[in-house]
């Protein structure tokens, strides 16, 4: 399939209020398939566009189960089957010394899959995408907020997006070549 | 009548930010320190100085190498000398980071936002000096893997009842958790500068670190979820690590060591240098590099404050090991305390409760709170005080243990020092590096300290 030459409408906002609400408001009129981006993260920006639940913190979940499980099944094998060592008296399977090193690899396990869930969940590393190709996007990391309209949407159609996304008084609107 | 107010007024504390900045004004502050603003003949001059005391570093670490840890002062019965009580009080000095970066940000203290990046810094560096001391410590550094449980042709494994052992993963997930919630926290940051800067080549690297962060509503949701994450998993990890460390005396039955004060006792310990650092670090970067509007009286504020109340919870510690000396009956625990107040030590002993209790107990006046230099000042006893803390507990109850013919005393050498002092001076130049090739604000958590961050759902979305 051939990839549309236009990825998107583009449209610029001053503020988070003036994105919140722009957001809403295409929402509201149907349109699905729409992304927003802001320099920080803005209070109630995903669910405007329809994004209630990320799964980071599943991920993060099972990973500290196996994490935890790792750990104490690890010492559990080296000290207890492998290669038994009697240390004072205690037992092979002293599970209270084994509590520590059980609870770091928790922590670690949990927090490596923190990022790269993030990371995988989110896409990245992306190296290219097509809103860089708008010279005003670079403003998206400092202090202008942005909403895009993906051609991909069922309701696209470039006149009829321009007109919707101009009456929500954004400061300019660009095609985003894909 | 006016008595009120004007009591409102002077207990109203100074604002986080200082007003009139917006979006872009922060972001242009921070970003023009590593993007434009040349490095000043200072800078040459204090990472020059910093850079010299690495390769003094590098150079009794070679000798070290070359002839064994005999050329340092540690011998029986003192075995632990300088190795330990430097990994120790550098680890210790690593927790003041995450605190800030983690446990304050669940705590929702938003004041954190403008130091919490290079107090990460911070941790990272020293926890990276932390880990040279075991390291080298162990002998034979280049068989120190043999820590970790690798399948090796010998057959055995390492020995998990071990506090050492706990102290090898405490500390390794420590540092990863560490560098991996400080490059996260930078992530969006790398992309700021990614489109600020105009050489190409300064884009290219940036843009890599970015790893392509656009600041999609989607992304950011999934971010903030996973930042919450790390920093709830850092909480308990940070109190741990210290306890952990604290383990390594407390299991031993040394006398002055076996006790169980010893893990609460340590992590505020900890947590009191961290923040003795963290001032002495932030007083000169804020004024050197004119950040007053971000880190402002109120963030020198805040940390005195912390300072003093873990400093308290020290002097606690030290007051129930006394306490405990005289009340358990125990005659070696008896004439530890004997031993530190009358024995060879005891300048070291005095001069440790004079840093860490006497002196800072001056924090209760508003005006030192307030005074840069005089933070810097009692920063800096403080952590002299730490270390003095750390020396008294590894040297001086190994020198005076259960039997008189294994007293001994401890001669630290020249390489002993040049390896302390190479380590700050290691610690220094990362620092200068930081200052220069990273922002060391976040500059998206300051944009949200802004009033003008509030969004304002709709009234359409009623």
């Amino acid at each position: 399939m051939k990839r549309d030459p236009i990825y998107g409408m583009m449209a610029e906002f001053d503020t988070p209020t003036a994105l919140l609400d722009a957001a809403h408001r295409t929402y509201e009129a149907g349109y699905r398939k729409i992304d927003a981006y802001s320099p920080f993260p803005v209070e109630g920006l995903a669910e405007e566009i329809g994004f209630h639940h990320d799964s980071v913190a599943l991920v993060v979940l099972i990973c500290g189960i196996i994490g935890g499980l790792t750990g104490y099944l690890m010492q559990y094998w080296c000290d207890a089957v492998s290669y038994p060592i009697n240390v004072g008296g205690r037992p092979y399977n002293s599970w209270p010394a084994f509590i520590v090193i059980t609870f770091e690899l928790t922590i670690l396990f949990g927090g490596i899959s923190a990022l790269l869930g993030m990371l995988a969940l989110n896409g990245l590393p992306m190296p290219y995408h097509p809103v860089f190709n708008v010279p005003r996007f670079s403003s998206a990391s400092k202090d202008r907020f942005f909403l895009i309209v993906f051609s991909s949407d069922q309701k696209y159609d470039p006149a009829g997006v321009r007109s919707f996304l101009e009456a929500l008084q954004p400061r300019s609107i660009s095609e985003v070549p894909s | 009548m006016n008595e009120p107010y004007k009591m409102s007024v002077e207990t109203q504390a100074a604002p986080v930010i200082e007003p009139g900045h917006t979006f872009a004004s922060v972001t242009d502050k921070i970003s023009s320190i590593v993007l434009t603003r040349p490095a000043s003949n200072g800078w040459f001059i204090g990472f020059g100085i910093a850079f010299l005391a690495t390769m003094m570093l590098l150079y009794a670490i070679g000798y070290l190498f070359i002839r064994g840890i005999g050329i340092w002062g540690v011998t029986i019965p003192i075995g632990w000398g300088f190795a330990i009580v430097n990994f120790v009080w550098w680890i210790g000095i690593g927790h003041a980071g995450t605190l800030i970066s983690a446990i304050l940000l669940l705590l929702r203290q938003e004041w954190r936002n403008s130091i919490n990046r290079f107090a990460e810094a911070m941790t990272l560096f020293a926890v990276a000096c932390a880990g040279l001391f075991p390291l080298l410590h162990v002998g034979r550094p280049w068989l120190a893997y043999w820590l970790f449980p690798y399948p090796s042709t010998m057959g055995v494994w390492p020995q998990f009842r071990s506090p050492l052992m706990w102290d090898v993963f405490a500390v390794s997930t420590y540092a990863t958790i560490s560098a991996l919630f400080w490059f996260m926290g930078l992530i969006p940051d790398f992309g700021t500068l990614r489109d600020r800067s105009t050489k190409k080549w300064i884009r290219v690297v940036y843009g890599m670190l970015a790893m392509g962060w656009r600041g999609s509503a989607r992304h950011w949701h999934r971010y903030e979820t996973a930042y919450l994450l790390l920093a709830g998993l850092a909480t308990p990890l940070v109190l741990s690590v210290h306890t952990v460390v604290s383990f390594d005396f407390a299991i031993g039955i040394v006398p002055g060591w076996h006790t169980t004060i010893f893990p609460p006792y340590f992590v505020a310990g900890a947590i009191y240098s961290g923040f003795a650092m963290v001032l002495m670090l932030a007083i000169p970067i804020r004024k050197i590099y004119g950040l007053e509007d971000f880190i402002t009286t109120r963030h020198l504020q805040n940390s005195a404050k912390v300072m003093l109340a873990t400093g308290l919870i020290v002097a606690y510690g030290y007051g129930i090991e006394a306490f405990m000396g005289w009340y358990s009956g125990d005659r070696f625990d008896a004439f530890t305390l004997w031993n530190r107040v009358h024995g060879p030590y005891a300048p070291w002993y005095l001069s440790l409760l004079t840093c860490n209790i006497f002196i800072p107990q001056l924090l209760w006046i508003r005006k030192l709170r307030t005074s840069p230099l005089g933070l810097f000042i009692i920063s800096f006893v403080i952590l002299t005080g730490m270390w003095l803390e750390r020396f008294i507990i590894v040297v001086v109850s190994l020198s005076r243990d259960f039997l008189n013919s294994s007293w001994g005393m401890y001669y630290p050498t020249r390489w002993d020092y040049m390896t302390f002092f190479g380590t700050i001076g290691m610690f220094l130049a990362a620092m200068f590096l930081f200052c220069r090739l990273l922002p060391m604000i976040s500059i998206f958590e300051i944009r949200t300290l802004l009033p003008q961050a509030e969004g304002k759902a709709s009234e359409a979305a009623e």
